[in-house]
């Protein structure tokens, strides 16, 4: 008898453990803007009582998720299209910025010292292009010793928001490419071994010699990784530092993007790094519980306001302040509770 | 033999019953619900499965498992890489730890000081333990790179051109390969085998053994002639069990088999496994014949489990009927 009372008394007491969480805004998806989303939360938690709980299950399964309405907030790395933003009765704003950067593994060959145009970079990853010696990449290396060693071709094993934009590149930049393969989250190497996530990819490179990767700046910068430049739409050979991310997003024009499906490859500008992109939030237009929908709107507009530093501390780069505002007038005039008001309108 | 070592039920009506009788049914419903619920619950991973994998398979029918293209940008995909990276790295880690296992468990058994034989018991239960993403990082960061050095290249600059070891040996030398992996698997699956190795030699009869020695057998003839014999069965039972753990393996071998969907070409070629491909592509999967496939490759993975596991128990219960 004792045992009974003391099990309904734990379990009375998980319960109640569980309700003081209750205030607590949940959200899943993407893993690359998880460290800065998990930043923001703890300086937002100190401040206002308020914690996030954030899965980090890989874009898809945050659009999942979302969809099944279990989670409050969606995030993704690769934007939804508006017919499907529609379709689900979705919106979607970007957060923070991140580039793709080509890493190498050469010898004698220093960290910016590589140039490749994109098209060119296209070859290398289908194949067509296989050493480094080819009269191709020396066109563009004046001056640069390049070996005769076979090029090793590494991509990400797992299907990610990294090779979306990869990929998504390169089929602009090469027809070849875009026929062939195509982009998406994973899609079907033509040459080369995989790695899992961005250690994986950065380990097979330093580890063979004549390999070629590609990582998230944020990773190629802690582990100062040997980096190929990219050209850009100007013909230009930006560094990939966070101004010339942040460079892209600004020649960027959100207010000709439908549902803010905006990708930031390719973009004019001398200093534009070329394969930048953005990593999304999703909520629903139509919020059931408008309360919970005020919480989301009201965590992501503070993080708008206060949580650069933290985003640049971290590698991330923010979204520059006119596409901040954007988003709080489209908070304002899209997302709204049963009663048709804004749930939540930024101050 | 088996009258003795297994007491039957039949004695337990006939006892006069004890004051704790009552609990007996209780007792007897709560086992018959566990039994069932994992019945219940293997069926419906099946159903399941089936039911999540079913648009993959009627799209695509039996070239499913015989093609090894697998696009999802397309969205067509064939299984025929994975399934054969998942035999090979398998039976490739068997054969490397099968021996290992052995004469572990053969040293402990027979020759090992009993002061020794415990601290070694106990770190192959250790090794068991670890867990595989360990396993896989270790992999990638420590033997891979060693792999490539000192076995991976030496080998292919020094194979006569035009042999056929220079099919066998060819591949990217940065030791993520179909023969990094296995040998990864072989580790994890060394302590079960050895530890269950182990247990099964101490069952065979003190008197049997002590009478082989008697007679003035050497210990390599007991081992060969009495210790093997009478476990046998048992035997290929642990060997299915390795095997089925080896199929069934995810991490590690995610880390270091260089996740290459087509068919490996050579032993030090990229490959894929059935547990790698639902691993690395799961989380981002939208479209629904992407999902599809994948849960069609995690049926597959199941089937090929299953059965291992399957022969296993058949190969078990004949003993015991012998």
């Amino acid at each position: 008898m004792l045992t009974k009372i003391s099990a309904t008394a734990l379990g009375a007491a998980l319960l109640a453990g569980t309700a003081a969480h209750a205030g607590d805004i949940s959200g899943a998806g993407a893993t690359f803007p998880a460290p800065v989303y998990a930043k923001w939360a703890e300086t937002y938690k100190a401040q206002t009582g308020v914690g996030l709980n954030y899965q980090a299950i890989g874009s898809g399964g945050g659009i999942k998720q979302i969809k099944a309405k279990t989670v409050a907030f969606g995030a993704s790395d690769k934007p939804l299209k508006v017919e499907d933003l529609d379709a689900a009765g979705l919106m979607q704003f970007p957060m923070v910025m991140g580039g793709v950067v080509p890493v190498v593994n050469l010898p004698g060959v220093m960290p910016g010292q590589l140039h490749l145009p994109g098209a060119l970079l296209a070859d290398i990853y289908l194949g067509a292009v296989t050493k480094w010696n080819d009269p191709r990449i020396a066109a563009v290396n004046k001056g640069v010793k390049l070996p005769n060693l076979p090029i090793t071709v590494v991509h990400r094993s797992d299907g990610s928001g990294t090779s979306f934009l990869f990929t998504s590149y390169l089929s602009m930049k090469n027809p070849a490419w875009q026929s062939k393969v195509g982009a998406s989250d994973s899609v079907e190497w033509p040459v080369g071994l995989g790695g899992k996530g961005n250690d994986g990819v950065s380990a097979f490179v330093k580890q063979t010699i004549g390999s070629i990767g590609y990582v998230e700046y944020a990773y190629a910068k802690q582990n100062k990784a040997t980096y190929a430049l990219v050209q850009n739409k100007d013909g230009q050979y930006p560094a990939p530092v966070a101004a010339d991310f942040a460079a892209a997003a600004s020649h960027a024009d959100w207010t000709k993007a439908p549902g803010n499906y905006l990708l930031l490859l390719d973009q004019p500008g001398a200093k534009s790094w070329p394969i930048t992109g953005a990593t999304f939030i999703l909520v629903y237009k139509k919020q059931d519980n408008a309360a919970q929908g005020a919480d989301v709107l009201k965590f992501f507009d503070w993080a708008y306001k206060n949580g650069d530093a933290a985003a640049g501390a971290l590698d991330y780069v923010p979204m520059p302040a006119a596409v901040k505002t954007m988003m709080r007038k489209q908070w304002a005039a899209q997302v709204k509770g049963s009663d048709g008001k804004p749930v939540y309108v930024s101050k | 033999m088996s009258d003795l070592s297994r007491p039957t039920a039949v004695s337990m009506t006939t006892r006069p019953a004890s004051k704790g009788a009552w609990f007996d049914p209780i007792f007897q419903f709560a086992c018959l619900a566990a039994a069932t619920l994992l019945l219940a619950a293997l069926g419906g991973i099946v159903v399941s499965l089936a039911i999540g994998g079913w648009p993959a398979l009627h799209k695509f029918g039996f070239s499913f498992f015989t093609s090894t293209t697998w696009n999802p940008v397309t969205e067509v995909y064939g299984a025929a890489g994975p399934i054969a990276g998942t035999l090979i790295t398998s039976a490739l880690a068997l054969i490397l730890a099968l021996p290992v296992a052995l004469g572990i468990s053969v040293f402990l058994v027979e020759f090992c000081p009993k002061r020794l034989a415990q601290p070694i018991a106990i770190a192959v239960e250790l090794l068991a333990g670890i867990p595989s993403i360990v396993y896989g990082m270790w992999g990638l960061f420590v033997l891979a790179p060693w792999f490539a050095l000192h076995v991976q290249l030496p080998l292919m600059m020094n194979i006569p051109s035009g042999s056929i070891w220079e099919k066998v040996f060819y591949g990217v030398p940065n030791g993520a390969n179909i023969f990094t992996a296995s040998l990864i698997l072989s580790i994890m699956i060394l302590p079960y085998m050895a530890a269950v190795f182990r247990e099964l030699f101490l069952t065979v009869p003190t008197q049997v053994r002590e009478s082989a020695y008697g007679i003035g057998c050497t210990p390599f003839e007991v081992v060969r002639s009495v210790t093997v014999p009478y476990v046998r069965s048992g035997m290929v039972g642990v060997v299915m069990l390795g095997l089925g753990r080896a199929l069934g393996e995810t991490m590690a071998v995610t880390f270091i088999i260089g996740n290459a969907h087509g068919l490996p070409q050579s032993l030090f070629d990229s490959g894929s496994t059935l547990a790698s491909t639902i691993a690395n592509e799961f989380t981002e999967a939208t479209g629904e014949m992407h999902t599809a496939a994948l849960t069609a490759l995690g049926l597959v993975l199941f089937v090929i489990t299953f059965s291992v596991l399957a022969i296993a128990r058949a190969l078990l219960l004949r003993q015991r009927n012998d």
